[in-house]
């Protein structure tokens, strides 16, 4: 507690679980997660296929309910948040809507929120050239590449000023020289927004070179079982991946994994 | 005997010439597109006037088409009259009401999982029941006038659509409903953003296929009943007297009409979906 | 059971709409009777009118049992009892299919609908194999074959009955098959072509390295490729060939077949006859849909696809 501005709870969860009933039985996805995330937070999750990571940030948002326990953003209930526009969401998948341009995708956020004219053309350049689509709003979807395209909805996520950005693995069907480019700039993107993010990945240098917090998670039922506290700065150069404090971390964060597989 | 064999020299020599556009660049330009079929189209018509004037046939039995377009010629006002009656009196109203029905119905059962359950089998069931079967009942319901024939049309239109547009509102991706649950969009604001636009293909379908019905089912209904005027009168009584030319007549302008209107709703469709992956070449 | 509940809603609006709209007929004949009737009076006079405007469905049930004449058939076979039993077999099997019966009007609209079924079928899939095959027949036929079905078949219906008949065909079977088939082609064509295109360039290089000529490509991959195309079209081709067998035994001069029932029903003034023609042809065709659902089913088992 060094930094006191930086201290404020934005996302609590106490004592969550969360069970799917299924047709072959239920399903618990989530077990008894406690996790504090504070503002302007950077946190990570990562863990095998089918550990919940999906499902606590869909939890987050309100879109999925916890079947007991708690779970608080800026002390609301979650459906209260979403209904204060607390959310930015980016999915795997781009998921923008065809018959929409570029621009007209960004600003369908801003529509349902009931900005006026003006103020969503000012969003929308301004969000497009922070992910450097400048140009491009005219464009249809299909008319970008995949990177293109997940830069314009991480753009629209950002339109709105929501205080929380919740990615699902945003990078995960991008190549590795278009992901090392959009890390960077999803780094730049939070020094200059200051915004709560949560990130899901599989990539162990992606959660360690992006994050200020990791969440290690495991399967069957789904549950946290490590949370590793980032010591590198906040400035982070590519080349930070090679330096010693980077490689212990990753591996701090395999063992975890490791862990988890093991105990099957 | 000799017109028919010129008739078939020209019908050779044009599908060579086919043969030969379709394996030439030409086939890559819209040009060649349009032009190869139109070729086409127009040697069976040579072919077929050579084979009525060579081997004789009785305009009872196959009349030549030079001898239709006579007979379109000196009968336009007829024609027109009965086109009115039954496109634009019958057709066209029912078409417009029986889909415009589906569409209220199909948005008003959207939020009822348990309304679509029971009327989805049950629509599927009766768009493939031969419809047509009610033009007598709905005839002695509504009279001899194009009330009946619009209202045969409502009904044959009217299932087909429904099942195409509950299935169309189905179709968004449900991370794309996720995402406007987080930004918290109103039901409405859902449907009117994302569901009606993605249902676009789903509905021209269904118009596409209601277009050709709405013309069965204006000619049918007159079968059992209409005014002295109207396609399937003139079809009927025409063919009673062996008036052949002028059931082909009659037979073109439902022709044209027919590719008109599923020309209209292609064109259409072309300019609302044109973000749709069929429509992108 | 959402189903069964909007069956049963359905049945409570029919009963509610034959109530209201043979109720004028019932006003009227006491106007002219000179009398006047109560609501409750009104009622049950809608439910057992000869020719109601809408006959209420206990009225289009009885009509249809007593013409599809299985009940019936079941009374000479049990008055038959002293016969030996085949005989008894015959004599209700010969109550049931009379002419007089709608299994036996069913029983010509389903020949019919089977005649253009295959037709249908056969030129299909000939015409799609063709349009594979040559870019031509693919550039010239295509367009038209759409065209083709823009027209309005039930145009041509009269007159392609009157023709044949003038060439010395007196037997409707082949203009009802020509009308039905021309309905019933189209899905088979598109679907086909669709199917026999579906087999993606790397399948057809892949065929190619081992040096398969052209018929080989078409008999191993094409055709098998096509298969499930092929079937999923055939559930629409049938309806579509009913609805082409009705409509060409709708113009004047059929006598038999469900669509010259409705025919005979509408110029007789007789709406039973009608409404019993229409259900029986509903029964026609969720048969038909069914058998065609069966046999699509058991090809997909023997073809490994999962149904
Ligand atoms: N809507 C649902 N209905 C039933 N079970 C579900 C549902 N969503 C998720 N699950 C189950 O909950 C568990 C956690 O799923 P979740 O999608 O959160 O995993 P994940 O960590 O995101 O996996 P991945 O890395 O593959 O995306 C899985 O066992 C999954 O089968
Ligand atoms: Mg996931």
């Amino acid at each position: 507690m060094k930094d006191t501005t930086n201290s404020a709870p934005v996302i609590e969860a106490k004592g969550l679980n969360l069970v799917f009933q299924t047709a072959d039985g239920p399903v618990q996805a989530l077990k008894d997660v406690n996790l504090t995330i504070n503002r302007g937070e950077f946190v990570s999750f990562i863990g095998p296929s089918g550990c919940g990571k999906t499902t606590f940030l869909r939890a987050i948002a309100a879109l999925e309910h916890p079947t007991s326990g708690t779970l608080t953003v800026n002390g609301m209930t979650p459906d209260e948040a979403r209904r204060k526009r607390a959310y930015g969401y980016v999915f795997q998948a781009a998921g923008l809507y065809p018959w929409r341009t570029i621009a007209g995708n960004i600003k369908l956020p801003l529509e349902i929120m009931g900005f006026d004219r003006a103020e969503q053309d000012r969003r929308v350049a301004q969000v497009l050239d922070l992910v450097e689509l400048s140009g491009f709003g005219k464009k249809f979807p299909w008319q970008l590449s995949g990177g293109m395209q997940q830069r314009a909805s991480i753009a629209r996520a950002l339109a709105f000023d929501a205080d929380i950005l919740l990615m699902d693995e945003p990078f995960g069907a991008l190549d590795e020289i278009v992901r090392d480019r959009l890390n960077e700039e999803t780094l730049k993107l939070w020094a200059r927004t200051g915004k709560t993010i949560g990130f899901v990945t599989h990539s162990i240098p992606e959660a360690v070179y992006l994050s200020t917090k990791i969440v290690v998670m495991s399967p069957r039922p789904g549950r946290i079982t490590d949370v590793i506290d980032s010591p590198l700065p906040k400035e982070r150069p590519l080349e930070i991946r090679d330096s010693r404090e980077f490689i212990e971390i990753a591996h701090r964060v395999r063992e975890g994994l490791r862990a988890g597989h093991h105990e099957e | 005997m000799s017109a028919l064999l010129f008739a078939l020299l020209v019908w050779l020599a044009a599908w060579a010439l086919n043969v030969w556009l379709a394996g030439s660049p030409v086939a890559k330009t819209r040009f060649g597109k349009a032009l190869v079929p139109l070729i086409f189209g127009a040697t069976l018509l040579v072919l077929w006037e050579g084979l009525v004037r060579g081997l004789g046939i009785a305009p009872v039995i196959l009349p030549a088409p030079s001898a239709i377009a006579a007979k379109i010629a000196t009968s336009l006002p007829m024609l027109w009259q009965d086109f009115a009656q039954t496109i634009l009196k019958g057709a066209i109203p029912g078409f417009l009401i029986g889909s415009g029905a589906a569409f209220l119905t199909a948005v008003a059962i959207d939020r009822s999982p348990f309304l679509q359950r029971g009327l989805l089998p049950i629509g599927n069931f009766v768009a493939a029941l031969p419809i047509v079967g009610l033009a007598p009942i709905l005839v002695m319901w509504f009279g001899f006038g194009w009330e009946s024939k619009a209202a045969v049309v409502v009904v044959m239109v009217f299932f087909p659509m429904l099942v195409n547009i509950v299935a169309g509102l189905q179709a968004s991706e449900r991370m794309q409903r996720d995402l406007m649950a987080t930004w918290g969009a109103s039901y409405l604001q859902t449907l009117v953003k994302l569901r009606l636009p993605a249902a676009l293909p789903f509905v021209f379908n269904g118009l596409k296929i209601a277009s050709t019905l709405a013309l069965i089912g204006a000619i049918v209904a007159e079968f059992f009943g209409s005014p002295t005027f109207g396609m399937g009168f003139r079809i009927s009584t025409e063919v009673g007297r062996l008036g052949l030319d002028m059931v082909w007549a009659e037979i073109a302008v439902a022709a044209l009409a027919g590719s008109l209107l599923y020309g209209i709703v292609a064109l259409i469709e072309r300019w609302m979906t044109f973000w749709h992956p069929s429509q992108r070449h | 059971m959402p189903v069964l509940t909007v069956l049963g809603l359905i049945l409570v609006i029919w009963y509610a709409a034959s109530v209201w709209m043979n109720s004028t007929w019932v006003y009227d004949q006491a106007e002219r009777a000179g009398t006047m009737v109560s609501f409750a009076e009104m009622v049950p006079q809608t439910m057992t009118q000869e020719r109601p405007l809408l006959p209420p469905p206990h009225q289009v049930g009885a009509e249809l049992w007593e013409g599809l004449r299985l009940g019936s058939g079941y009374e000479v076979f049990l008055q038959s009892a002293d016969q030996p039993i085949l005989d008894r077999l015959q004599a209700t099997l010969d109550h049931v299919f009379s002419k007089k019966g709608l299994v036996y009007h069913g029983y010509v609209t389903f020949k019919g609908t089977m005649m253009g079924f295959g037709l249908g079928i056969l030129f299909g899939s000939l015409l799609a194999m063709a349009i594979v095959r040559f870019r031509v027949m693919d550039m010239s036929v295509m367009p038209w074959a759409i065209i083709s079905q823009t027209i309005p078949i039930v145009a041509l219906a009269p007159m392609i009955i009157t023709v044949s008949s003038q060439m010395g065909l007196t037997d409707r079977d082949v203009p009802k098959a020509v009308i039905s088939a021309y309905l019933s082609f189209f899905p088979v064509l598109v679907s086909m072509v669709k199917g026999l295109r579906s087999p993606d360039q790397m399948q057809l290089d892949l065929l190619k390295t081992y040096g398969a000529g052209e018929g080989a490509v078409f008999l191993k991959l094409r055709l098998p490729a096509s298969m499930p195309y092929f079937f999923a079209s055939l559930k629409v081709a049938v309806a579509a060939s009913l609805v082409g067998t009705i409509v060409g035994e709708l113009p004047t001069g059929a006598i038999e077949g469900l669509g010259a029932r409705m025919l005979i029903g509408s110029q007789f003034g007789e709406p039973l006859i009608m409404w019993a023609a229409l259900f029986a042809a509903a029964i026609l065709a969720g048969l038909l849909i069914v058998a065609v659902g069966i046999v699509e089913r058991l090809a997909r088992k023997r073809m490994g696809v999962p149904a």
